[in-house]
């Protein structure tokens, strides 16, 4: 019966009804979006490390992100790491940004991988054109299918120019996606080296893999005494890493996160305000209910229960509209990303939001003198 | 004499605050008995919605003790309180209280919720008590679509569901036209007789005297009178006697 008045008492007022649910979904929207950006940018941000095969990185000492490590690391460091037990393989990779001059005119930046995917550390996944042999062939680079208009180039065969030396496009990546707006281009590693002028045994990282039943934490103990200037990273530390710089010291990632928590913020005050006025038209209910013996607790539960309801009905709605705009984000700059962890706790915020929606409700009807039921 | 199901002694209970302070009721002794349908008559403003919510736990005198059951109220906490009026009172009110948005069945339903009876036992239970009152076929219906009296009989089934010893009414007939008054007031007594329920009913309305096996009078906040009435009285003879009252006076 709980739930029946609950629910008699949530529709009986429609367009209470759909102010509460219109604040509820604004909040899920409003908190998805955010969140589904911050996801989607730590995405972007984790991509590579993430796709590489590896176990740990080598970074010139001090390297902020994928995209900033600088060409530091030489071939001592190189020799050094492979001397070390437990060590399988170094691979190296040269990122760099990198002046992009667009073949009608005009210029951008975009971020140069060299990696030579025989390695097998890390090659341009997602390939929907051209294969990584045409990317060996000379001149070549891949460069990503969403980001034609930003590079001025219209598909393959178009050429360009990176920093030092002419490029043609041989291959197409599909939605590899750059956090820095800098579209991500793919070549070999000695190309890559002469697009920059880096001397022939320069690397940004170098990528470690470890012997079958190496120890991760000896390894890296071992690399650390052996290599001085240089860090030793897990991918998780990595990432980390990565994810600190961009999302924190720019602060893009607080912005999110702000947006998030003002979401939640808003939500909670129109469903707390809508929840206490259906309480203050249902006094009367309330008091008779009392009057008839209820116990405080019973009260509280048929208005848990409304606030309940409204944030089950509510977070389906949100979940709905939110995965329409995840849809229609998936070809932009930034695409959104909702997981199953993100939808639970979406789900968790909305119920919690309207517990706390209930509190003013509940101080309400607490204050509620049985007495009154005469006097009507 | 029976042992009475609720009793009051010296019960006085103060209202409002300071300035606005009242002595509703300055020394009120009663105790009802089960079987009996008691009619509580005087003016307005007489103290007799005040002794009902006390009667009825509700409200907690400012001295005096109340005992139902046998069981001293004073010194209880509104949880308490309300645990005490789910086990032994039924209410019934002037204005009905229904809850709009339930039907007839669901409005009896709840009163069972309260008290933790539920499901299907409760369902059978509130249909039965609604056969009772004579809206078998008014089930469905929401109070909107339902007359006063027969809002008022569903108030009636929602009190009597639960099987307390004590219903208390306040004006039950007030809001109803005559015909629909004398079957609430029969159904009252029925409650009281049939169901050996001790019975009480706030009222000014003369039409009702014919179905009290007593009557008590309050004025002022006292209890100025009491009258036992033979059974089987019927209605106009009593309004000779309360004619002959106001004679007398
Ligand atoms: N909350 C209150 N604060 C102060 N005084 C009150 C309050 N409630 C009732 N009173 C006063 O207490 C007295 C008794 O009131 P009560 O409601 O019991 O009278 P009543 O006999 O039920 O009258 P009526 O027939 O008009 O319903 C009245 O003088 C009333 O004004
Ligand atoms: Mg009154």
């Amino acid at each position: 019966m709980i739930l029946t008045l609950a629910f008699r008492n949530l529709f009986h007022d429609r367009i209470r009804l759909a102010v509460t649910l219109v604040g509820i979904l604004f909040s899920i929207v409003l908190v998805a979006i955010q969140l589904g950006m911050y996801l989607g940018s730590s995405r972007m941000i984790t991509s590579m490390i993430e796709r590489s095969n590896s176990d740990l990185w080598i970074t010139a000492f001090g390297a902020k992100s994928f995209e900033e490590g600088g060409i530091l690391l030489t071939s001592r460091e190189r020799h050094q790491a492979l001397a070390t037990p437990g060590v399988k393989a170094v691979v190296p990779l040269v990122v760099a940004f990198a002046e992009w001059r667009k073949p009608e005119g005009g210029s951008t930046r975009v971020v140069l991988v060299g990696t030579d995917a025989e390695d097998g550390a890390l090659e341009p996944w997602s390939l929907v054109s051209g294969t990584w042999q045409d990317i060996k062939s000379p001149d070549a680079i891949s460069a990503d299918d969403t980001y034609f208009r930003e590079l001025g180039i219209n598909g393959i065969g178009d050429t360009a120019q990176i920093a030092m030396g002419r490029v043609k496009v041989k291959a197409l990546t599909h939605r590899i996606r750059s956090f820095t707006q800098s579209p991500y281009v793919f070549t070999t590693l000695s190309r890559a080296r002469s697009l920059l002028g880096a001397e022939s045994d320069k690397a940004t990282f170098y990528l470690v893999q470890l012997e079958p039943g190496a120890n991760l934490e000896t390894v890296r103990h071992e690399l650390l005494t052996r290599l001085d200037g240089a860090e030793v990273l897990t991918k998780n530390e990595f990432e980390d890493r990565s994810l600190r710089q961009w999302l924190f010291r720019t602060g893009a990632g607080l912005a999110l996160i702000g947006g998030a928590l003002l979401g939640i913020l808003v939500g909670t005050v129109i469903v707390a305000q809508t929840l206490y006025s259906s309480t203050k038209d249902h006094l009367n209910e309330f008091a008779t209910l009392r009057a008839l013996g209820s116990s405080s607790g019973y009260i509280y539960k048929v208005i848990l229960a409304q606030a309940g309801l409204s944030a089950v009905i509510g977070y389906v709605l949100g979940i709905l509209i939110s995965l329409g705009i995840l849809y229609i984000s998936r070809n932009t700059p930034l695409p959104l990303v909702m997981t199953p962890g993100l939808a639970g706790a979406l789900f968790g915020l909305t119920l919690f939001m309207s517990a706390v929606s209930a509190i003013s409700a509940i101080i309400k009807v607490t204050r509620i003198d049985p007495a009154t039921v005469f006097n009507r | 004499m029976t042992k009475p199901v609720l009793e009051c002694e010296n019960v006085v209970k103060e209202l409002g605050k300071g300035a606005g302070k009242v002595r509703a009721l300055k020394g009120v002794n009663l105790s009802l008995v089960k079987g009996e349908l008691t009619l509580l008559m005087g003016p307005s403003g007489s103290g007799k919605t005040t002794l009902l919510s006390i009667l009825g736990c509700i409200l907690t005198p400012t001295s005096g003790t109340i005992r139902v059951e046998g069981e001293e109220v004073a010194g209880k906490g509104p949880e308490e309180l309300a645990e005490l009026r789910r086990k032994h009172i039924g209410f019934i009110f002037q204005s009905y209280n229904l809850f709009p948005t339930l039907s007839a069945l669901e409005n009896v339903r709840i009163a069972l919720d309260v008290i933790g009876r539920k499901g299907y036992q409760a369902a059978l239970r509130a249909e039965e008590v609604l056969r009772e009152v004579g809206l078998g076929n008014r089930l469905k219906n929401y109070p909107s679509n339902l007359s006063g009296g027969e809002q008022q009989r569903v108030a009636v089934a929602r009190a009597i569901a639960a099987s307390p010893s004590v219903v208390l009414a306040d004006e039950p007939t007030a809001a109803l036209d005559s015909e629909n008054g004398h079957a609430v007031m029969a159904l009252l007594a029925r409650i009281a007789k049939e169901q050996n329920r001790s019975v009480l009913a706030v009222t000014h309305d003369p039409r009702t005297l014919g179905y009290a096996d007593r009557v008590v009078r309050i004025e002022d906040g006292l209890i100025v009178g009491e009258e036992r009435r033979p059974q089987g009285l019927d209605a106009p003879e009593i309004t000779d006697l309360t004619k002959r009252r106001k004679a007398n006076a």
